[in-house]
């Protein structure tokens, strides 16, 4: 079932508020994960495994290294929901 | 036509643990100038602090025959009473005959089965499923279980990925007879399409060939990090879930967990996927002790039940996870409190 932006979107800054210890207010589309967020590379795997398994969707490594922005990861996981 | 004999099993239990930690601590800044990187980014992305390194003279047997004379004294068990002895390793550096008869006769008693175990990381894990087993159908009264490693023999000082992650060291325990479970069913397997995550490479026939010996390197260990990290944080709390519910528990049944000691960022991940109560008490020897492979299990056993003495007889998840990629768990009942 295809899922909106705001849905992953809100999905996702719960996910990084766990695992990265941030506030939610701080999380936005356009956030960068390591530079905005504090989001290293061993957090974004954890962010991405989590967000694998809320979504039902796969996201291969090689999309993980795209993922520059909060943005990206969302964009990537409505598509990949359709 | 068939046999006639006592088919019948009885419990086990794990009667001791005992530790050999190097004397020599390497701290990050000992690490960080061959690599580029510093004693902060070290801590951050693994926890690790300080380690232990063994010095050049002193062999992977050297540690093991320490560790298992601490864990035969705390268990009031002799060696002669001791009729199979397991050794999980990667490290040990001939490929026959087995590093568990070289410590056999070093303990004193070279009649005893002895044979190593290899599953890396999981190694100890694993070891403690056979040493059950064969209790449990009366193969052996007495089991020494040792996980050892001297990786520092098989680690490249100037791998980025590598070098500050893995240290030396040895622990054992000894598993025998008991009145009720204490051992819980071991969850195991492999994710063997990943075997190529972590390797020790070339093979010992690319040495041997003349036309690749030259470009042939020492086999030292070498891993995909980030693969690894992901393999383990989504596929090992299952795992461990599965161990607790076997052992016929809940979670907050549990007085600690002692996962191998990879990363703490794993470590971490694993208690929140698995929801552990804060009552659970967790393993952070990798801190002090870095990545010993085999022997991360009842070395962080060992530092954990020397911390909080009140764990002695309470029940503890084990998980082993590594190179394989393989993996076991289970839940047992750490050993009481030694005599003296």
């Amino acid at each position: 079932m295809a899922l909106t932006v705001d849905e992953v979107l809100a999905g996702i800054k719960e996910i990084v508020v766990e695992v990265a210890g941030i506030s939610a207010d701080t999380i936005a589309m356009d956030k960068k994960f390591t530079d905005d967020l504090d989001v290293d590379s061993l957090s974004m795997v954890e962010v991405v495994v989590a967000a694998e398994e809320r979504f039902g969707v796969k996201i291969p490594d090689e999309e993980v290294t795209n993922m520059a922005t909060v943005g990206d990861a969302v964009n990537f996981i409505v598509g990949a929901s359709k | 036509m068939a046999l006639h004999f006592d088919t019948s099993v009885r419990n086990s239990r794990i009667l001791s643990v005992g530790a050999y930690r190097p004397a020599r601590v390497v701290p990050n800044s000992e690490i960080v100038d061959r690599i580029e990187s510093s004693d902060e980014w070290i801590r951050q992305r693994t926890g690790i602090e300080t380690r232990h390194i063994a010095s050049a003279d002193e062999s992977l047997i050297d540690m093991a025959e320490a560790a298992a004379n601490i864990a035969l004294g705390r268990a009031g068990i002799t060696m002669d009473q001791v009729s199979a002895v397991i050794f999980a390793t990667i490290t040990y550096p001939y490929q026959a005959p087995s590093a568990a008869t070289e410590l056999i006769v070093r303990l004193g008693n070279p009649k005893a089965a002895a044979f190593d175990i290899s599953a890396a990381c999981a190694g100890f894990c694993y070891g403690v499923a056979l040493a059950n087993d064969l209790v449990r159908a009366k193969t052996s009264d007495y089991v020494l279980v040792i996980g050892g490693e001297k990786l520092s023999d098989f680690t490249n000082p100037d791998d980025r990925a590598t070098a500050f992650i893995f240290a030396d060291g040895a622990g054992a325990v000894v598993i025998g007879p008991s009145d009720e479970p204490r051992i819980g069913p071991t969850i195991w397997g492999a994710s063997a399409e990943s075997r190529d995550a972590i390797v020790m490479q070339p093979s010992w026939l690319e040495y041997k060939n003349s036309e690749t010996r030259g470009a042939a390197t020492w086999p030292d260990i070498a891993q995909q990090g980030q693969a690894v990290f992901r393999w383990a944080v989504y596929e090992m709390a299952p795992i461990g879930l599965k161990a607790i519910a076997a052992a016929g528990l809940q979670p907050e049944d549990l007085a600690a967990f002692i996962p191998h000691q990879a990363n703490e960022r794993i470590i971490d991940s694993l208690a929140r996927s698995m929801k552990l109560p804060e009552s659970v008490q967790i393993a952070r020897d990798i801190r002090t002790t870095g990545n010993t492979s085999a022997a991360s299990v009842p070395l962080a056993m060992d530092a954990l039940l020397s911390s909080q003495p009140e764990l002695h007889g309470k029940n503890a998840l084990l998980i082993g996870f590594g190179a394989g990629l393989v993996y076991a768990g289970q839940v047992v009942e750490l050993p009481p409190l030694p005599a003296k």
